[in-house]
């Protein structure tokens, strides 16, 4: 790795779910040890399930404080259910409150009721850990059920793993990213270096990896691609290559249908770690070929 | 009856059974609420006959107007509006649509445009009513656009209907799994199916919306899922047998019941079970 001074960092992401991308990530970072960790798929962190941290600091999350009503003071003239444009009143019995759910924190319930009625909470929506994993420092989160603002804490997480780089010195970050191509993707693909995108080699994964393609092309961050279960459909892995090569988005690793990630998984381990395993020796080849790319990446 | 799929993780398996689903219902409506990575359609083909963009309001700011008075600002709870001396700087990607800012304005310098999110598209897939669609490449919030994908849907209402819904447990899984009877959360047999089973589970009970599972990959894990349902009461409504001959026909775009046609009858019991639990309940 480059000394730049400036951590580098590696984004996995993949469009689909499913595809096995915390299992990739999983294995780099055991050969990649010691580096920095983050799992910014903090709607679903699996991560931790095979990294087995040990937290070492705790954060409060609060997500955007959220209207509720007085009942002492409303006189139920509906103007906030009037103006309120995510159905977030609830009427019952001629009582109004606010469905927690539907909000979205925009006040403008509060900014226009007559009565005054309606004030904020805080919610504190879930934590982000530091925490120290056997590959290195892990930053990891857990949201709680059904909160939003995913995407702000994602950014506090991959802000926190930058600065745990600095700290320790370490020159790499790699970060787990959600699925799709929404807010939290989005927050988890600023500032990297590098995107790996984990596709399988299905009509779905290939589908969803041209639509990751776009979103990194719109933020101008190269793209490289690892295709999984490549045997299930050889002409559909074939489809995946000739549309890679008129991307310009190098496929780096084709990894064929096995259980062992699953029982790697089962037993807490990264595939590089479970006894002598076809695709982790794979995974070995395909971390050297990142490693080629991050020197050539300034 | 409205029956979300849903999942907690991506690629469980959730398409595949919405479709299975639909396909055993006969004539109901699916819709594909996973706006960010749609593929539902790849398994029926539609006769897509309808398609219509989708818009969330914005500010437009008249500078004419505008006395610079900063209000609009004040009230934006998502820091959309800067007032820069005279002038008036609108994000677009940071405005929820919440309409604060026009009716802040005293001077009524501030209208609504529209700001594109997504295409929905609708038609016929065999005797079914299919809805999807597509969010824009760039676009962070997804939940308005499957929010106005279900109002386009529900035109529809007096049928049944099966809604696809995007994988996690934050807004956009709430936003596609509210207002639904009845809860299908699919999960495989693994540490990573339970972790993110049991966190959708709790989503859904929030919510208020009964659920039961289905364990797809049976035999490729261990028996995780079967002690946690065991333990929370929630009913294992099918398993669908770990196999490489559904992976490979998935792979091709083939549906479930293609693969492995004596699948049907579990999917009907799934049907009958779940209406009969409503009709009681």
């Amino acid at each position: 790795m480059a000394e730049t001074g400036k951590a580098k960092t590696i984004t996995i992401i993949s469009g689909k779910g499913g595809t096995g991308k915390t299992s990739v990530t999983a294995a780099f970072a055991s050969l990649a040890a010691p580096v920095v960790v983050a799992d910014c798929d903090v709607d679903a962190a699996n991560l931790h399930l095979l990294l087995s941290p040990e937290v070492e600091k705790s954060v409060d999350f609060y997500a955007m404080p959220i209207a509720r009503i007085n009942q002492d003071l409303c006189v139920g003239c509906g103007l906030c259910n009037d103006l309120c444009r995510y159905d977030a009143i609830v009427i019952q019995d001629d009582n109004y409150s606010v469905d927690p759910l539907a909000c979205e924190a925009c006040l403008v319930c509060k900014e226009h009721c007559p009565e005054q009625a309606i004030y904020t909470v805080e919610r504190q929506a879930g934590y982000w850990f530091l925490s120290q994993a056997r590959t290195g420092p892990m930053v990891h989160a857990s949201l709680g059920i059904a909160q939003e603002n995913s995407g702000k804490l994602v950014t506090e997480v991959r802000k926190a793993a930058a600065d745990v780089a600095e700290e320790e010195k370490l020159d790499l970050v790699l970060v787990d990213g959600p699925p799709g191509i929404g807010c939290a993707v989005m927050a988890s693909l600023t500032g990297a270096d590098l995107v790996i995108a984990v596709t399988e080699a299905t009509q779905s994964g290939l589908k969803d990896l041209i639509r990751v393609n776009d979103l990194c092309n719109h933020f101008k961050i190269p793209i490289h691609i690892i295709v999984n279960k490549c045997d299930l459909n050889p002409e559909v892995t074939q489809t995946v290559r000739k549309w890679a090569q008129e991307a310009k988005a190098p496929i780096i690793g084709e990894i064929p249908y096995d259980t062992d990630f699953t029982k790697a998984m089962i037993e807490a381990k990264t595939i590089v770690e479970y006894k002598s395993s076809r695709i982790g020796d794979e995974l070995k080849n395909i971390w050297n070929t990142v490693l080629e790319t991050m020197k050539s990446i300034a | 009856m409205h029956i979300a799929i849903a999942s907690g993780k991506g690629g469980t398996g959730k398409t595949t059974v919405a479709v299975a689903l639909a396909r055993v219902m006969g004539s109901c409506v699916l819709v594909d609420c996973d706006v960010e990575a749609p593929n539902a359609h790849l398994f029926l083909n539609p006769d897509v006959q309808n398609t219509q963009d989708a818009y969330v309001m914005i500010p437009e700011v008249d500078d004419g107007k505008c006395t610079g008075c900063g209000e609009c600002s004040r009230v934006c709870q998502f820091n959309a509006l800067a007032v820069l001396g005279k002038s008036v700087l609108v994000f677009n990607e940071l405005c929820h649509g919440c309409g604060g800012c026009v009716l802040a304005c005293e001077p009524k310098a501030i209208t609504e445009g529209g700001r594109l999110i997504g295409t929905m598209q609708w038609g016929k897939a065999g005797n079914l009513d299919f809805y999807d669609a597509k969010l824009r490449i760039g676009e962070p919030m997804s939940p308005p656009l499957i929010k106005a994908l279900k109002r386009q849907a529900e035109c529809l209402e007096a049928k049944n209907t099966i809604l696809d819904c995007p994988p996690g447990t934050t807004c956009p899984m709430v936003e596609a799994v509210g207002g639904a009877d009845y809860c299908i959360l699919v999960t495989e047999p693994t540490p990573f199916g339970l972790h993110d089973l049991n966190m959708a589970y709790q989503a859904v009970q929030q919510m208020d919306i009964p659920a039961g599972v289905i364990l797809n990959r049976a035999g490729m894990g261990d028996d995780c899922i079967q002690e946690y349902c065991k333990a929370n009461g929630i009913p294992i409504l099918l398993e669908i047998p770990h196999s490489r001959e559904i992976a490979e026909g998935y792979a091709a775009g083939k549906d479930i019941l293609s693969s492995m046609p004596s699948l049907e009858d579990g999917f009907k019991k799934v049907i009958n079970t779940i209406s009969e639990g409503l009709n009681n309940g």
